[in-house]
């Protein structure tokens, strides 16, 4: 602290003693309503010490007057997510799913919950709304594998796909003909010539009728007679537009050697009745629901 | 001028052309203006103005209006929750919000028409700042006492009856405040139950929030900013200038008449002998019952806000020393100017500007007007799904998703048809209603409601136009056939043909 304070000529004001060039600062202190407002802060800080969690004791830490931490308020605010919803979700428990879309209400409550639980969920493979990927398959048409209704939804949903931990998940499982020696090249090009032939894009028509041949003896068990597959076995529609790996000739060539062996997993494990009979309804409601 | 004065300027002057101006800071520390009591013509049209005013602030949002069992009963209230706007006979939904810019435009042509024919009569009648100062005012003088002695109050010691009167004042201030908050929410809820609400504490964060807030700003704008507001918060003072004319309207002193001014001679008056002076003489009852404190003789400033209480003061002046009255007057600077050359004065309320604001105002009002008569009671919106684009069925057909939004801004449950056209669906479906024969559905939508319903339409491939057909969903009103239809496409494969 200078003691003697020079005073500039021209404006009468003290300097801070610095020059350059022959130019002196002019000392101009901060505000001093800034000055107060900044100890107001400095001394505001300590309540906050005194209401949260804030320092470390030896073996603990401060817990704060009234508990109040964001994780509490992050309980107290999901708990009254799960108070508002309880109504719901207690009519939702007590009721069957082919009931609950009946219900107007419960159905706009299903759609909503179960459209966040599938993109959470579901989405990651079935893509976004469901749209599906390949080898994953879309939930908007009307081709199920396992069945479009509201109860073999929900089932699926419960056991899920070929997934081992769950006894009865759904399971099937076609045979890689081609790389486990089932099936000769000649004749998996037949069969593959056959079943295009179901769709009218067969290329070579005698190749089609040899594989004819091979499709009832290896393929029809599962996939009918008549190629429209078993649903209780979750045996592919080959007649249809729809393919969930690929139509091409290629592809199903790949498909028939090496087979294919989709798995979900078995949601009933992991989420509870409720969350899943809103799943159900929203999948059911994209547009494929039978 | 010396050479150190140009060599070293304190960064705090401000420098302008007058030499005088020179030393003028920057900052100006206020003057605090004590308005004294006045009476007279302009005086009784402002207390009038006041009362008016806030009688309709505060009466407007306890009055009935019957909609019907659907609709709140409350004449002019605002549901932010529901998103409607009710004003007597009108509703008004989100999307049609455009009626709030044609109110504003109406409201700035309004406002422009007002000061061209009558100078500021807005800022010194209709303004909440002047209404409400107004009223703090009021309450000041009947606590703390006139000017004067609100003036001795200021300057004494801090005493008990100081420090009552003053704590009083903020008080009484800080009540009116509160109830110009209070009344404020009212507007946006049903009025009867947020005030019991309010009181009991069931009232929602939001209007305790929005009542503490008027509040503070109403007992700072009234109690502490008054003038200030006027003149630095303000824009409406820096550019109406842009709208008077020699011919508007407005608060004038006629120095003609009134300079030279200075203090009355009582020998003067006894032997009603004319004063060598004028007119004025100059004992600041202007001056002291300025809300703005502005002396009027120096002419229209952009402080004054033409409440016309110096005329009232004046008045009584001239009444006391027997000269005419209206030294300062409520009329145009042409009139003044005609006057000070002894001719006969003449007011034009129709010129060019007014004729113009008067046209673009009835211009702008009719077709609000026309959108209001006309305001179709029924809307349709199609949203189209666009993750997927479309979905392919298992026979081959391509299928779309919709999701359509029927408004109706009826107060009766609606039936309305929905039909395509421009297209040949193979099915259509809406998720939870059942087809009618004639493969139309029949959509329920509750009173004044959106009602929003998921569609699926298919269509056979070769029966496509390319990855987009165009077609138009159309919504009919099964009573009175009113319909509306909605331009759409369908969205197919690329090699659809």
């Amino acid at each position: 602290m200078p003691t003697n304070v020079e005073k500039d000529q021209v404006s009468g004001r003290e300097t801070t003693g610095h020059e350059w060039d022959g130019i002196k600062e002019l000392n101009t202190p901060l505000p001093s309503w800034w000055v107060y407002v900044f100890w107001v802060t400095i001394i505001w800080s300590v309540g906050y010490w005194v209401v949260y969690p804030s320092w470390p004791t030896a073996t603990d830490y401060l817990k704060g007057t009234f508990g109040t931490t964001n994780r509490t308020q992050l309980h107290e605010t999901m708990a009254n997510v799960a108070a508002e919803r309880a109504p719901y979700m207690e009519r939702l428990a007590a009721l069957d799913v082919s009931e609950v879309v009946n219900d107007p209400e419960l159905l706009n409550f299903s759609m909503a919950g179960g459209k966040a639980i599938f993109a959470d969920n579901c989405a990651p493979c079935h893509g976004t709304g469901g749209s599906g990927n390949p080898g994953f398959p879309s939930l908007q048409d009307d081709a199920w594998l396992w069945g479009g209704s509201l109860d073999a939804i929900n089932e699926t949903l419960h056991v899920g796909i070929r997934w081992d931990a769950n006894e009865d998940t759904r399971l099937n499982d076609m045979p890689a003909f081609g790389r486990d020696g089932l099936l000769e090249r000649e004749d998996i090009s037949d069969v593959v010539q056959f079943v295009m032939g179901y769709s009218n894009r067969a290329t070579d028509g005698d190749a089609a009728q040899r594989g004819a041949i091979v499709f009832e003896e290896n393929c029809a068990a599962c996939h009918g007679d008549n190629g429209k597959g078993i649903q209780e076995l979750g045996a592919p529609n080959l007649t249809d537009a729809i393919w969930l790996y690929g139509g091409d000739q290629a592809t199903l060539t790949d498909t028939v050697t090496n087979s294919r062996r989709g798995v979900m997993p078995a949601w009933g494990d992991r989420l509870d009745e409720e969350t899943i009979k809103m799943l159900t309804v929203y999948v059911h409601s994209l547009g494929g629901g039978q | 001028m010396a050479m150190s004065d140009l060599q070293h300027p304190d960064p705090n002057m401000i420098a302008t052309d007058g030499e005088d101006d020179r030393d003028q800071p920057l900052y100006k520390t206020r003057d605090k203006v004590y308005p004294k009591r006045v009476s007279g013509y302009f005086r009784n049209l402002k207390w009038f103005a006041l009362i008016a005013l806030l009688a309709i602030y505060w009466v407007v949002p306890w009055l009935r209006w019957d909609r019907g069992p659907t609709a709140p009963d409350q004449a002019v209230l605002i549901d932010m929750d529901l998103g409607r706007a009710y004003f007597f006979f009108i509703e008004i939904w989100p999307q049609e919000v455009y009626y709030i810019t044609g109110l504003l435009i109406l409201a700035a042509i309004g406002l422009f028409l007002a000061t061209s024919l009558f100078g500021r009569i807005w800022c010194g009648y209709g303004c909440p700042q002047t209404v409400w100062t107004d009223l703090f005012m009021l309450v000041e003088r009947h606590i703390q006492g006139d000017r004067n002695a609100r003036v001795r109050l200021d300057k004494s010691k801090w005493t008990l009856e100081k420090i009552w009167k003053i704590g009083a004042t903020h008080l009484a201030w800080i009540g009116i405040a509160m109830a110009t908050g209070g009344a404020f929410v009212l507007y946006f809820n049903d009025a009867p139950t947020v005030v019991v609400d309010v009181f009991t504490g069931y009232a929602s964060l939001a209007v305790y929030v929005t009542i503490a807030s008027l509040t503070f700003s109403t007992y700072l704008l009234a109690g502490w900013g008054r003038e200030q507001v006027c003149t630095y918060m303000c824009p409406w003072p820096r550019f109406q200038s842009a709208m008077l004319d020699d011919e508007s309207l407005i608060v004038t002193y006629e120095d003609w008449r009134g300079e030279t001014r200075g203090p009355i001679k009582r020998k003067n008056l006894v032997r009603g002998e004319v004063p060598e002076t004028g007119h004025c003489i100059d004992c600041h009852a202007c001056v002291n019952v300025c809300p703005t404190g502005i002396d009027i003789r120096d002419g229209l400033q952009m402080e004054c806000i033409g409440c016309g209480l110096c005329i009232d003061a004046c008045n009584e002046m001239m009444d006391k020393v027997g000269f005419p009255r209206d030294l300062v007057r409520f009329d145009s600077i042409q009139n003044t100017q005609l006057r000070a050359m002894g001719k006969a004065t003449h007011t034009r309320i129709i010129r060019p500007r007014t004729i113009f604001y008067a046209v673009i105002l009835t211009l702008v009002a009719s077709v609000m007007m026309f959108g209001l008569l006309n305001r179709s009671v029924l809307e349709l919106n199609v949203l189209r799904d666009r993750n997927p684009l479309f979905v392919r069925l298992s026979d081959g057909d391509v299928r779309n998703g919709y999701t359509i939004k029927v408004l109706n801004k009826e107060q009766a449950t609606k039936t309305y048809a929905l039909t395509v056209t421009g297209i040949t669906p193979t099915q259509m479906q809406v998720i939870g209603l059942e087809p009618n024969q004639d493969g139309s559905f029949d959509l329920d939508v509750a009173p004044d409601r959106v009602g929003s319903f998921r569609v699926f339409v298919s269509a056979a491939p070769d029966s496509l136009d390319g990855d987009a057909t165009p077609f138009e969903f159309k919504v009919t009103d099964r009573k009175d056939a009113n319909s509306i239809t909605y331009d759409t496409v369908f969205a197919g494969p690329k090699t659809a043909h």
